[in-house]
C-alpha cells in the first residue's frame, strides 16, 4: 500500500517535468531536426537531403559568424568569471550575515529589468551624444564627443552586465559551503596566498565555476537583443542570422539548419572546454 | 444550499454563453501607429459589438506570424502591396476578398487599381489600398544641404555621420542610385544576382561611411534629432514626423525616384470576423478618421484627397519634400517573385559580416 503510494507520487511528482521536456524541448527539436534535412526545391515541392547543412559550411558568412560568436561568449565567460569570482568570494566569505542578503539583492536588481530596458539603458550611457560622452566633454577631459556605442567591446561589456549575476550565482552557493579551516590549514602548512587560492579554494569551488560557465556561455550564445542593439554596423551575431533566415528570408529550412548548428556547436564547446580543462559533469556539477 | 449552488452556476453559464456571442474580437495584424488608440475607440463606439485587439508588425513578421499558422489567429493584416502575391502563392495564407463588401469607390483608383493588379490570383483580388508613403532619404539642411540621391549616403564627405536600415529598400534604393533598373531584372534571376553583386560591393565599401545601420524608427529618430547622424535613408512618415520636431530635417526624394509602398488590407486565410474587418475597412477610409490615422502614421491615406487630410504639420512636411515632379517620379515597388528575398537575404548577410 505505501509502496503504490510511493509509486503514484513520484509519478505525479515526475510527469510535470517529463511533460516539460519532452513537450518543449525533445519534440520541438526533433520538429526543427526535420525541418532542417528538407530541401526546397520549387514553390511547395521539398526534398530529404543534407543540403542545408552544406550551404551552411560552403558559405564562409555563416560560418565565420558563428566562431566569431561563440568566439566572444568564451570571452564573456571568462570575463564574467574573472568579475564575478571577487564578488561571489566576497558575498560568501568576507561580508558579514546581515549585510549578505542585501548584497545578494544588490546583485539580483538588474535582473528585474528587461533585456531590452537595461540594453536601452547602455545605449543612454554611451551614445555619443550620451551621459558619459557629454559629461567627459563638459568636464574639458575631451574636446570632441566620442562615440562609445555600435562595436564589439559595448556588445561584450553589455553581455557580461547581462549574465554576470548567473555566474555569482552558483559560485556563492559552492563557496558559502566551504569551511574557513580548510583555508586555516592550508595557511599553518605554509601555503601562500597564490597556493591556497590555487590548491585548495579553486578546486573546492570548481562545481560553481563549471556550472556557472556553462550557463553564462550557452545565454551568451544563444542572446539576441543585446547584440543587436548594442552591436554596430560589422557585428553579427549567429542568432541574428537564424532570424534573419526564418523572417527576412522565409527560409525556414535553412533557418532550422543553423538552429540545429548552433546547439551541436555550442555543445561542442563546452565538451570541448570540460576536457581542456580536466572537467567532467559527474564531477563537479552533478557532485554529490 | 445544492440548488442554489446549481442556480448560480447556470446563471454563471449562460452569462459567459451570451457574452461570448454577443461580443466579436477583431484581431488587426499591423504596423505601429496604423490602429491608434482614437481610431478604435470611435470604432466601438459605433460598433459595440466589436473588441479591436491589435498586434504590431512589419511585413516580413507578417508573413511569418501567418505563415506558421497556416493563416489563423489574425482576422486583418496590412502588408505592403508587393508581399502579398508571393507569399500567397508560396504558402496560401490569404483570402479573397468580397470587394462588394468595400467602398472601392471611396479609394484613389490608381492606387486601388494598382494594388488590384499586383494582388489578383487566378481572378481573384485579395487586398485594396490603405496608406502609401515613400522610402528616400532624410538630410538635416543644415549640415548636409545638397544631398540629392541614394549615393550621398556613401559620400565621403559624410563619413561617420550617415545611417541606412539594412533591409532590401537600401540595396533596391542603391542599384536605382548606380543607374540600374531592379524592377526591370525581377524577372531574371541571373541579371538580378549580379545587380546585387555589384550593390553588395558598393555597400561594403560604403560602411566606412556609415555610423550604424538603424533597425527601427524610434532608433532612427533619435539618431537624427541627436545630430549624430545627417543623412539617413528613411520612410517619409518618420521624416515628416521628425520635420514637426526640427525643421531642418527634411525628407529628400532621390533624384531617380523615392521608392513607393502601398500598405493594404487584406484577410488571413483563417480568418473568422471577416464582416467586422470590412467594417473597419470602410470606417477607417472615411474622411474624418482618415485625418486621425494619418495624424499617427504620417502616411498618406489612399483617398483621392488624401494629401489635403493630413494634419497640418505633416502637410507642410509634405510641400517641403515632394513637388509635382517628384510625385510624377514615384518609383512603386514591383511584385516580388517567390525566391528574390532569399538572394537579397544572403546579399544583406554578406554585407553585415563584411569588414
Amino acid at each position: 500500500m505505501s509502496r503504490d503510494a510511493g509509486r503514484l507520487s513520484l509519478i505525479l511528482l515526475f510527469t510535470p517535468f517529463a511533460l516539460w521536456i519532452a513537450l518543449l524541448i525533445i519534440l520541438p527539436q526533433l520538429g526543427i531536426g526535420y525541418v532542417s534535412i528538407r530541401e526546397k526545391v520549387g514553390i511547395n515541392q521539398y526534398e530529404y537531403g543534407f543540403k542545408n547543412y552544406v550551404d551552411f559550411i560552403t558559405e564562409p558568412v555563416y560560418r565565420n559568424t558563428l566562431l566569431r560568436t561563440a568566439w566572444m561568449s568564451i570571452l564573456v565567460t571568462a570575463l564574467a568569471l574573472i568579475i564575478g569570482f571577487p564578488i561571489a568570494w566576497y558575498i560568501a566569505k568576507i561580508a558579514r550575515e546581515r549585510s549578505r542578503a542585501a548584497l545578494f539583492l544588490m546583485c539580483l536588481i538588474p535582473l528585474w529589468v528587461s533585456d531590452l530596458v537595461r540594453a536601452y539603458g547602455w545605449i543612454v550611457l554611451l551614445r555619443e551624444t550620451g551621459v558619459i560622452s557629454m559629461t567627459l566633454v563638459k568636464w574639458g577631459i575631451i574636446s570632441q564627443p566620442i562615440e562609445m556605442l555600435y562595436n564589439d567591446m559595448t556588445v561584450i561589456i553589455g553581455l557580461v552586465y547581462t549574465v554576470i549575476l548567473f555566474m555569482i550565482v552558483p559560485l556563492v552557493s559552492t563557496l558559502q559551503g566551504m569551511d574557513d579551516a580548510l583555508l586555516e590549514a592550508g595557511y599553518n602548512l605554509g601555503g601562500s596566498r597564490v597556493t591556497v587560492f590555487r590548491r585548495i579554494i579553486v578546486p573546492y569551488a570548481m562545481p560553481g565555476i563549471v556550472a556557472g560557465c556553462i550557463i553564462t556561455f550557452m545565454l551568451t550564445a544563444g542572446s539576441y537583443l543585446t547584440p543587436i542593439l548594442l552591436g554596430g554596423k560589422n557585428s553579427s551575431w549567429f542568432t541574428e542570422q537564424i532570424y534573419n533566415q526564418f523572417i527576412t528570408r522565409y527560409n525556414w529550412e535553412s533557418g532550422s539548419a543553423f538552429g540545429v548548428s548552433l546547439l551541436v556547436f555550442t555543445s561542442f564547446v563546452v565538451w570541448a572546454g570540460l576536457r581542456l580543462t580536466g572537467q567532467s559533469l559527474a564531477t563537479t556539477v552533478a557532485k554529490e | 444550499m445544492k440548488p442554489t449552488i446549481r442556480a448560480l452556476l447556470a446563471g454563471t453559464a449562460m452569462v459567459l454563453a451570451g457574452g461570448t456571442a454577443s461580443a466579436e474580437t477583431l484581431r488587426l495584424l499591423t504596423w505601429g501607429g496604423y490602429a491608434p488608440e482614437d481610431v478604435i475607440a470611435a470604432f466601438e463606439e459605433e460598433y459595440p459589438d466589436i473588441d479591436v485587439e491589435v498586434t504590431l508588425s512589419n511585413n516580413e513578421e507578417m508573413v511569418a506570424k501567418l505563415r506558421a499558422t497556416g493563416g489563423t489567429g489574425f482576422d486583418l493584416a496590412q502588408p505592403s502591396h508587393d508581399r502579398v502575391y508571393a507569399a500567397q502563392v508560396e504558402y496560401n495564407i490569404y483570402k479573397p476578398l468580397d470587394l462588394s463588401k468595400i467602398d472601392t469607390d471611396k479609394m484613389t483608383p490608381n492606387l486601388l487599381d494598382g494594388v488590384k493588379a499586383n494582388t489578383t490570383i487566378e481572378g481573384e483580388v485579395y487586398s485594396v489600398p490603405h496608406q502609401w508613403g515613400t522610402s528616400g532619404i532624410m538630410a538635416n539642411m543644415k549640415e548636409a544641404p545638397d544631398a540629392t540621391g541614394w549615393a550621398d549616403l556613401c559620400d565621403e564627405k559624410y563619413a561617420g555621420r550617415t545611417s541606412m536600415r539594412l533591409r532590401r529598400t537600401i540595396l533596391l534604393g542603391t542599384a536605382f542610385g548606380m543607374g540600374m533598373d531592379p524592377f526591370a531584372l525581377y524577372s531574371d534571376p541571373e541579371g538580378y544576382q549580379d545587380m546585387l553583386d555589384q550593390v553588395t560591393e558598393k555597400l561594403i565599401a560604403c560602411k566606412s561611411v556609415i555610423k550604424t545601420y538603424w533597425s527601427g524608427g524610434d532608433d532612427l529618430s533619435a539618431l537624427m534629432l541627436s545630430g549624430e547622424v545627417v543623412l539617413s535613408e528613411t520612410w517619409d512618415s518618420t521624416a515628416f514626423k521628425l520635420y514637426g520636431e526640427n525643421p531642418d530635417i527634411v525628407f529628400v526624394p532621390p533624384e531617380t525616384g523615392a521608392l513607393a509602398w502601398i500598405d493594404t488590407f487584406t484577410i488571413p486565410r483563417g480568418g473568422e470576423a471577416d464582416d467586422a474587418a470590412y467594417k473597419w475597412i470602410n470606417f477607417v477610409l472615411r474622411p474624418e478618421i482618415t485625418q486621425m490615422m494619418s495624424a499617427s502614421t504620417g502616411a498618406i491615406a489612399a483617398v483621392p484627397d488624401g494629401i489635403d487630410l493630413l494634419p497640418e504639420d505633416k502637410k507642410a512636411a509634405v510641400s517641403a519634400a515632394f513637388d509635382q515632379s517628384d510625385i510624377d517620379n514615384l518609383k512603386f515597388f514591383a511584385n516580388i517573385p517567390p525566391g528574390i528575398e532569399d538572394m537579397e537575404g544572403l546579399a544583406l548577410e554578406r554585407i553585415k559580416a563584411a569588414n
